[in-house]
């Protein structure tokens, strides 16, 4: 029998999972911003890989000949008040940023802090937007309330209030982003769920009888996953911004491991005396990397919305 | 009224007009030799489905191709100048207040935030430089002519606090205002209630008459087409397939996509045999698919022959004023055809002898309202008033296993609502509901598995009844493994064959939604419902949303189903044609009430009640020599918050003078339910003999 449409054949043959993946990713290639941004991230990462590689010294090893140095063939960055290497201290720092979280001094995880607490926070965030969007009623209340309380705190002043009830190390900067983020990040989901929740297919799982987690993380948080991943980018930015930040005021990684907000603070005080050298690195490294992850994002969203 | 000479130069001359878009890969040609012209005072309707270049064509008239469209070859001349080929200003200056269009969806022609009569007398002051005062007075005149009640007072309202048809009109007058010479049409009423649709209709014929206007006429509907148009080009894959009268077009249709237009199209016929719907195999193809150097039809052609495939036909004329893009148009005749096996399910004689068993469901006086929160400060803290939308009230029926029940009636009937409180997602307030021993005024999150098991339902849109995020396979799998319905291992299997049950192959096992096509995502979406293997499936306007020849297929793919399976369905929808084909009962639906309920060859026969042949004659039929009875509602359906007292229709009734003293009792009491036979009854006031007299609403040949 030929009821059927499909007399015509579609395309030949069913693109392979690798294909998919590709087409994927040709989007990002699409926007000239999004490359630029990738870059910039992919630099950085990177670097903080092959640290070891990229410099004969340590990031704490002190050179008392060598203080306040500008660029030179053995510095290639110049040396900070101890004479440490800023080279060095900015690779290593990166580390921390992107690619490990040092939980004790031994023990450590890959991925950054910057990631793990915009993770963190996604995990907490989603979860209560979820519940907030899809349940509504006196859930949706109770939870967005106490959200826009957290919301009513300048987020420095919250950074700041966490840190000093917790202490200083980085799983309390994880703590402290993840906490900091997650009303944002509630926000976004519950509207995004409050739009997937009308579609017919989360209609025809709740006919199914399926049960209400089921339909929030199966069948619509994959379909908000788009606006979230654009959002997230944006957050690793605003996290290294923040993990700079609490550095700066001393309140990030205890020194003497290679922190760039603390090597800004420490390198403060001589600019004016004529060595801007180790104030000035580390706040290209952040800059750069922030304006990095706000091009990609902006790239990522504007492509993944035109072709849709 | 098409017999008129065609004797004038043409308002509107399009000749060979090509236009493509450029994409991110290559350029694409959307439009394609199409030729045709439009005359004063005559309607010319541009005919086909989603995709085929109808809208495309319109906008390349008033060069709204937006950054990546382009004219790229033909002329189209307007009153005598050229257009194609000129800059903005230019055509600007040519065009002046000279071509007006109207959209789809008037909420979004209108600005929410000024009042109408400003955006009306705006039209006038801006471009003809008329005082204030003397636009406006023009204004209401042009709402007087377009029938808007009251038109004084409309004029001071914002757009939101009109309903849809009169938003239609204040858009219609509005482009009427600069007596344009040439008037566009892209769908004007497709958004709109039949009954609404109905009026809108009857006033374009009117305006068109007053005003000597050319109107292009972009529709779908083959419906409309018939009861507004004078000239007709259908259009296929990008061009223009047959060009010709209304008339001549209708009764003898030259070319085989026309043919098959027809056969797909649900008429409102006297008996369900009649009705039986022949899709076009296939699917029409996407842009870089079309066949180059070849009858663009010829792969779904029953005709095709190799000429077909390796030449491609040109428009020529057949008859005067008829023209066809078929190399065969003399020798094919859509009486003669027949339908290649297998194309529609062979229905049985009925499965007739298992009449009056048990019922399968039984609803009894069931209400579902909705809350209403009011906005006083009262109810914030919880003591104000609460008042009810009541969606759905006091509605009973019945259906036997194996049969379909249609139920019929406007947006904002409580059709849906009936849909959710059956399914499980809405709680009634009242009544009882009895499906298989099991009670259905549970919610769903109470109801045990097996009942959820044999409760199933069909969506209506498409894009959304498919989860984008997983795969077909994955997603018909579910309810397999929810139900337990076969062993785990043998899930893959079960999925393929109800794959097969739809008529897609294995293939479709790995696609990911965006790979189908709105058809075959309908047909996953009820291979996703019947996997449970249910008694019970709703289906919520399962084809709405689908194209006429797609349409056809899905309709007879449910019926075959419903056959191979024994499953019973109610089947919602608001187009009374597709229920006819389809249902074996019918319940029409208003304001929340069931206002009739029956066989359907009773609801489409008189008696009738008053609303069910205002909605009957309202209906367009695909055929201008049909004959149908003129009835049109006034006024608007009464908010369910606040119903009418008596019989919720009374304000809109148009038989009530056949009651004494005005129909005074049906703005009393609520009417009683009156016995046509054992089960067709009408909910009316008016006595069935009086009913009985009225002469059926559609008489065709």
């Amino acid at each position: 029998m030929a009821v059927s449409e499909q007399t015509i054949p579609k395309q030949a043959a069913q693109p392979s999972r690798w294909r998919q993946l590709w087409e994927g990713l040709s989007i990002v290639f699409e926007s000239k911003i999004a490359v630029a941004g990738l870059v910039i991230i992919l630099f950085w990462i990177f670097v903080a890989i092959f640290a070891p590689l990229l410099t004969p010294y340590t990031p704490t090893e002190q050179d008392y000949t060598a203080q306040n140095q500008g660029p030179s063939a053995k510095h290639p960055l110049g040396t900070d008040s101890l004479g440490r290497d800023i080279w060095a201290r900015l690779i290593y720092g990166a580390r921390v940023v992107l690619i490990m979280l040092p939980v004790t001094e031994t023990f450590w995880l890959p991925l950054g802090t910057a990631i793990w607490g915009v993770l963190l926070g996604l995990l907490v965030g989603s979860t209560l937007g979820l519940m907030g969007g899809y349940l509504g009623g006196w859930v949706d209340e109770v939870v967005m309330r106490l959200l826009d309380a957290m919301m009513a705190f300048p987020v420095v002043l919250l950074y700041m209030i966490i840190i000093a009830a917790v202490g200083a190390s980085a799983t309390n900067v994880v703590l402290a982003i993840a906490i900091v983020g997650t009303p944002g990040i509630a926000r976004l989901v519950r509207s995004l769920t409050l739009d997937i929740r009308t579609r017919d297919y989360v209609r025809a799982a709740e006919i199914r009888g399926e049960s209400p987690w089921y339909i929030m993380f199966v069948e619509i948080l994959p379909n908000a996953r788009g606006p979230i991943i654009v959002d997230a980018m944006l957050r690793v930015g605003y996290a290294i911004f923040a993990m700079g930040t609490l550095g700066f005021l001393g309140l990030g990684l205890p020194p003497p491991s290679p922190d760039w907000g603390s090597m800004v603070a420490k390198g403060r005080q001589y600019i004016l005396s004529g060595s801007p050298w180790a104030a000035l690195w580390p706040s290209v490294a952040i800059g750069s990397l922030v304006v990095g992850l706000n091009l990609f994002a902006d790239g990522l969203s504007e492509e993944s919305t035109r072709y849709q | 009224m098409t017999t008129m000479e065609r004797t004038h130069a043409p308002i509107l001359k399009v000749r060979n007009a090509a236009i493509s878009y450029e994409t991110r890969h290559t350029d694409v040609e959307a439009v394609r030799d199409v030729s045709f012209d439009v005359h004063r005072a005559e309607t010319f309707g541009v005919v086909g489905e989603s995709g085929c270049g109808k809208s495309t064509v319109a906008f390349g008239i008033v060069d709204f191709l937006g950054p990546n469209g382009k004219i790229v070859g033909g002329s189209i001349k307007f009153q005598g100048q050229e257009l194609v080929g000129r800059s903005q200003d230019e055509l600007r200056k040519l065009r002046g207040d000279q071509i007006s269009m109207v959209y789809q969806d008037p909420m979004q022609a209108l600005n929410p935030s000024v009042t109408i009569g400003d955006q009306l007398a705006e039209v006038l002051t801006v471009h003809r430089g008329i005082p204030k005062p003397e636009a406006w007075q023009k204004s209401i005149d042009m709402l007087d002519r377009v029938y808007m009640p009251d038109s004084a007072n409309v004029m001071k309202r914002y757009p939101h606090q009109i309903s849809g048809g009169q938003q239609q009109r204040v858009v219609i007058a509005m482009a009427l205002l600069n007596n344009p010479a040439l008037l566009i049409m892209d769908e004007p009423t497709t958004a709109l209630d039949v009954t609404v649709e109905a009026v809108v209709l009857d006033l374009i014929e009117d305006l068109k008459r007053d005003f000597d206007t050319g109107i292009v006429y972009i529709t779908h509907d083959l419906g409309v087409v018939a009861r507004v148009c004078n000239y007709v080009g259908v259009m296929y894959a990008g061009e223009m397939v047959e060009v010709g009268s209304v008339e001549s077009i209708y009764a003898n249709p030259m070319h085989p996509y026309t043919q098959g237009l027809m056969r797909c199209v649900p008429k409102l016929g006297a008996t369900k045999e009649s009705s039986i719907l022949y899709p076009i195999r296939g699917r029409v193809p996407a842009p870089q698919d079309r066949p180059k150097g070849a009858c663009i039809f010829a792969p779904r052609c029953d005709y095709a022959t190799d000429r077909c495939h390796n030449e491609k036909p040109q428009l020529r004329q057949l008859e005067t004023g008829h023209s066809a893009r078929c190399f065969y148009s003399e020798t094919i005749d859509a009486g003669t055809w027949e339908p290649p096996a297998g194309l529609v399910p062979e229905f049985e004689a009925d499965v007739g002898q298992e009449d009056g068993r048990e019922p399968i469901i039984r609803l009894s006086e069931v209400k579902t309202y909705y809350e209403q929160e009011s906005k006083s400060l009262l109810s914030l803290v919880g003591a104000g008033e609460k008042r009810y939308v009541k969606a759905v009230d006091d509605v009973s029926l019945e259906v036997p296993p194996n049969k379909t029940l249609g139920i019929v009636g406007e947006s904002g009937c409580g059709k849906s609502t009936l849909a959710k409180t059956i399914i499980g997602l809405e709680t009634p307030r009242d009544g009882k509901a009895q499906f298989l021993g099991f009670d259905l005024t549970v919610p769903v999150s109470g109801r045990d598995v097996k009942l959820i098991e044999e409760l199933q339902m069909v969506f209506q849109n498409p894009d959304s009844t498919m989860n984008p995020s997983y795969s077909v396979g994955h997603q018909i799998g579910r309810p397999l493994r929810r139900f337990n319905v076969v062993p785990k291992d043998q899930v893959r299997d079960e999925v393929v064959r109800l794959l097969n049950a739809v008529r897609l192959d294995g293939s479709y096992y790995k696609r990911l939604p965006r790979q189908l096509s709105g058809g075959e995502k309908q047909r996953v979406g009820i291979a996703r419902a019947f996997a449970s293997r249910p008694d019970l499936v709703l289906c919520d306007e399962p084809v709405s949303a689908l194209d006429v020849s797609v349409q056809a297929a899905v309709l007879n793919l449910l019926l075959e189903i419903q056959r191979d399976y024994g499953t019973t369905m109610m089947f919602i929808a608001h187009d009374l044609s597709v229920v006819r084909f389809f249902s074996d009962y019918v319940a029409v639906m208003y304001l929340g009430h069931i206002v009739e309920i029956g066989p359907a060859e009773a609801i489409y026969a008189p008696p009738y009640q008053p609303y069910t042949e205002a909605l009957l004659s309202a209906v367009p039929i695909p055929d201008p020599t049909a004959e149908q009875k003129h009835i049109r509602l006034h006024g608007t359906v009464p908010s369910a918050l606040d119903p009418p007292s008596g019989c919720p229709f009374h304000t809109r009734c148009p038989r009530r003078d056949l009651l004494p003293d005005g129909g005074k009792i049906c703005e009393e009491q609520i009417p009683q339910w009156q016995y046509n036979s054992e089960e067709h009854r009408i909910f009316c006031h008016i006595p069935l003999e009086e009913l009985r007299k009225i002469e059926p609403v559609v008489t065709s040949d």
